[in-house]
């Protein structure tokens, strides 16, 4: 219908990893939960990434249904993740993900 | 003969019992019990003796197997009774003193708590001990010498709940124990070289040792000298004496103390091959008998003086072994456990009688008082003290002195050791004697004995006047029964010259009145002047010298106690322990790290997380 | 199309960037809204139009919103704002940053092992993935709204309770109590 772009796959991998490891390094670095939801997130997202790329290469739709589970999936983790983090601050009266460390030793 | 097996078996099955039910049962049964079973085995020994006696088996032995004890690969021991004439003297007198002593301790001891355990230990023993003597083989020799070693610790320390006393048991062990080792590389030795440990066996082949003859000899002397308490591992007897006066009269007096002398008798075919062990034996033995008999001089404690006494008269039947006079020492034996069980006994009634006073300066003017324990004290000293031709202690004495001068083994210096020992025998044991019965009156008396206490000391009073003539020499007129029915054993004695031997005679019945009248003289009728001689410059240096046991105590605590002490805190911080708690206190390190990586935080977890995606990857994809 | 693709990539890269390294939280979730929408239009030019316009629609439309919600609701103000700043430090970086690198250079060898031609340009519209998706992964849509309900009803039931209730008029019915115990036990706000 549109002209369709002619990226070569290892590229759009190429920035898929490089998303990927934004988010992990995200996740690592930052003490706040909030931070460290949005950077799973960012994971999520390179995830689905490939996985178009892939579908692109086969033109086959089965890499979009992949991404509609993953975008299901990721609905359903913030929903509880948040209310989570919720609950923490409830709880501790803080997001600090270094202070909610009971389980230490 | 074949209810032999009985003699040990009795005492063994009393032990059991009472051990089991001693508890449990009244006095009086635990009493009749342990008094019973070595009473039976006494009469079972009387039997045995007359079957032997009247009906002598073939090659002058009877032998009876129980059973296969041990049967590993080329050892094989087995579980026998050997009876000769040597084991039967020791039996019948192991059984009959025995017995005694359990009749006499069924009195003494009727206040006591543990009266029930205190016969249990004495049936162990004596079982234990008959069991040494009518051992076939070197094992269970060896067996009855540790049972009679953890008897002697048991009842030394009785009375456990003093600490003395179980310190005085602690040290009668580990002191014999020196002596055990060394019999155990002796026996060792022993099956290496001979590949057997029956005795008739071992001693037939024993000239195959070859030279190793004298060290086996050795060997064999350092067990003999730890159990008899010969130098120098004497010290632990007078210290034995913290337990009850029954236990001294049975274990320290009459028996097991003989079991060294035993030993060396036993394999006197051993000793017959190297005269410098048997010289060896006989310097101990004279050595000793001196060493002790001057200590007995000084010391205050009744029993302590009848200790060193029995150290003495030990040191005599060593001295007689080590010459070759093999049937002397054993005809010593027999008249020494007499009148030694005897002293031992009626010192006992006067102790009782006296409220548990030991000390003899503080006792006095008792020959009224308590004429049983005076009479009988007396002619045990005299029997001691070898009173010329009317006691027995007189003509086992001599055979020895003589044996010393005559023998090929004897020479001038031994003899003149034993006549220097017999005055001093006479000087101390009636030092005792004066004290006790006579002069201004001590501590009242406030207990006397009862009819089991009196019959004992008279029937021991008795054998040690009679005991003695079955072994009247030929020089005297006798017929010298004893040393006949030894020498189906030993071998037949030497022919002597009867008018030297009388000349010798006279010397040691010299020596022993010489002993008493000096006796008697300082004790008794001179005693003013003794406080001057008391001042006299040295004298009180001497005393405290000879009353310590010529500082073998002080000796052996500088040597060898307290290095060790100083080895033993020095290796407090064991290293070979160190590799064990290393492990734990490693183990314990390594959880403490890895705890630390349990910081509780999900950043931390995904690193850990990623660290391991990271090092996946780059095993699959590197290839 | 080639270069719009290039510059979408371009822009969703700064845009995880920048949303890592915000102090203020809201700036960081306009980042990373920046970042989905780019994404989006990979997607577009990579020729799949029916999941970019899902991926706007329910990631930057839904999810964002659930993050500012909540960021609201949290109130995280100035004085985290100092707080942040403190903790990103220079020395957190360091291990992370390594092992990310490890990462990449494994993952950018692994991705440069695909082989192949440059795919040819075709688009998979939306008719094609709904014929799949009804056709043959008819239970990945059970499954899906399954997860879904799951993810409502604990987000529902972790969620702590809420604070005040409104004052009730005394002439009704007795005041609804449950809510109201539970709102006593209040930590300190």
């Amino acid at each position: 219908m549109y002209p369709v772009a002619s990226i070569p796959t290892t590229h759009v991998l190429a920035v898929a990893l490089v998303l990927f490891l934004l988010g992990l390094l995200g996740v690592l670095v930052r003490r706040d939960l909030i931070y460290v939801l949005m950077s799973l997130e960012i994971m999520i997202n390179a995830a689905a990434l490939a996985f178009v790329a892939a579908a692109a290469k086969w033109k086959q739709p089965d890499g979009q249904i992949m991404v509609i589970l993953i975008l299901v999936a990721a609905a359903a983790e913030v929903g509880v993740g948040l209310s989570l983090v919720l609950r923490i601050y409830h709880r501790f009266d803080t997001v600090d993900a270094d202070q909610v460390s009971s389980m230490r030793g | 003969m074949h209810v032999l097996w009985l003699v040990p078996a009795l005492p063994l099955a009393g032990a059991l019992l009472l051990a089991l039910f001693g508890g449990l049962m009244p006095r009086r049964a635990a009493g009749a019990i342990g008094c019973g079973a070595v009473g039976l085995s006494w009469v079972v020994s009387l039997v045995v003796a007359g079957s032997f006696l009247g009906a002598p088996p073939a090659g002058g032995a009877f032998r009876q197997t129980l059973f296969q004890w041990i049967a590993v690969d080329s050892l094989r021991i087995g579980m026998g009774l050997y009876l000769d004439p040597l084991s039967l003297v020791m039996i019948s007198v192991v059984c009959f003193v025995g017995f005694v002593i359990h009749l006499y301790s069924a009195e003494f001891m009727f206040r006591e708590d543990g009266y029930g355990r205190f016969f249990c230990y004495m049936n162990l023993f004596v079982a234990s001990m008959l069991i040494l003597v009518l051992g076939d083989n070197l094992l269970s020799l060896y067996l009855g010498w540790e049972g009679v070693g953890l008897c002697s610790y048991l009842l030394i320390g009785f009375w456990y709940l003093d600490r003395a006393n179980g310190r005085a048991a602690r040290k009668a062990f580990i002191v014999t124990r020196i002596g055990d080792t060394s019999l155990a590389i002796g026996l060792f030795l022993i099956f290496w070289r001979l590949g057997t440990l029956d005795i008739q066996q071992a001693m037939g082949s024993a000239a195959a040792l070859g030279s190793l003859a004298t060290i086996a000899g050795l060997l064999l002397l350092g067990g003999a000298v730890g159990k008899s308490a010969q130098i120098p591992l004497q010290t632990w007897l007078p210290d034995a004496m913290a337990g009850p006066t029954p236990v001294s009269a049975l274990i320290h007096a009459a028996t097991m103390v003989t079991a060294g002398v035993y030993l060396i008798a036993r394999t006197h075919a051993l000793y017959a091959l190297t005269p410098q062990a048997m010289l060896v034996v006989a310097i101990v033995g004279a050595a000793t008998a001196v060493y002790a008999g001057f200590s007995a001089l000084t010391q205050r404690d009744i029993k302590r003086v009848l200790a060193y006494s029995t150290i003495s008269q030990i040191g005599y039947m060593f001295l007689a072994l080590g010459v070759g006079a093999w049937w002397a020492a054993i005809f010593h034996f027999m008249t020494h456990a007499f009148f030694k069980a005897l002293l031992f006994l009626s010192a006992g009634i006067v102790i009782q009688a006296l409220d548990e006073e030991h000390d003899i300066y503080r006792m006095g003017g008792l020959f009224g008082k308590l004429p049983t324990a005076a009479w009988t004290f007396l002619v045990g000293a005299a029997s001691l003290s070898a009173l010329p031709l009317v006691t027995a202690g007189f003509y086992s004495k001599d055979a020895i002195l003589w044996a010393a001068w005559s023998s090929p083994g004897g020479s001038a210096a031994l003899w003149g050791a034993a006549i220097v020992t017999a005055t001093l025998t006479g000087l101390y044991i009636f030092r005792v004697f004066f004290l006790v019965f006579f002069g201004p009156e001590g501590k009242p008396v406030e207990r006397r004995p009862g009819f089991l206490m009196n019959l004992a000391v008279v029937t021991l009073a008795v054998f040690s006047v009679v005991g003695g003539f079955v072994g009247m020499p030929p020089a005297l007129g006798g017929y010298n029964p004893f040393g006949r029915l030894l020498a189906g054993v030993f071998g037949a004695e030497p022919a002597t010259a009867i008018s030297t031997q009388n000349l010798f005679i006279g010397f040691s019945a010299l020596a022993s009145l010489a002993g008493m009248g000096l006796g008697w003289m300082f004790f008794l009728r001179l005693r003013d002047w003794t406080p001057a001689l008391a001042r006299s410059r040295g004298y009180e240096g001497a005393r405290r010298f000879l009353l310590a046991g010529w500082g073998f105590d002080w000796l052996y605590d500088r040597l060898l106690v307290r290095p060790y002490v100083v080895m033993t805190s020095l290796n407090r911080g064991d290293f070979v322990d160190w590799l064990f708690t290393g492990l734990a206190y490693a183990t314990g390190a390594g959880n403490r790290f890895m705890s630390a990586t349990q910081s509780g935080r999900v950043r931390n977890y995904a690193t850990g997380l990623l660290l391991g995606a990271v090092i996946v990857l780059a095993l699959l994809l590197v290839r | 199309m080639n270069a719009i693709g290039y510059a979408a990539c371009a822009v969703a890269v700064i845009g995880a960037l920048l949303a890592i390294t915000r102090r203020n939280a809201i700036h960081a979730l306009l980042s990373l809204i920046a970042m989905l929408l780019a994404v989006a239009v990979i997607f577009f030019v990579l020729g799949a139009p029916f999941i970019s316009v899902l991926q706007v629609a329910i990631y930057a439309g839904a999810i964002m919103v659930l993050f500012v919600f909540v960021v609201m609701m949290l109130n995280l103000g100035p004085p985290q704002e100092r707080e942040e700043q403190r903790w990103l430090g220079g020395g957190i970086w360091a291990v992370p940053a390594v092992l990310a690198a490890a990462f990449l250079a494994l993952g950018y060898y692994a991705v440069t092992a695909v082989k192949g031609a440059p795919p040819s340009a075709g688009m998979v519209g939306p008719k094609q993935v709904g014929l799949a998706l009804y056709r043959d992964y008819v239970l990945v849509v059970e499954l899906a709204s399954l997860l879904l309900v799951a993810g409502l009803v604990g987000a529902f039931h972790i969620a702590p309770p809420t604070r005040e209730e409104p004052p009730v008029e005394p002439s009704h019915a007795p005041a609804p109590h449950t809510q109201a115990e539970e709102a006593t036990h209040v930590s300190g706000r």
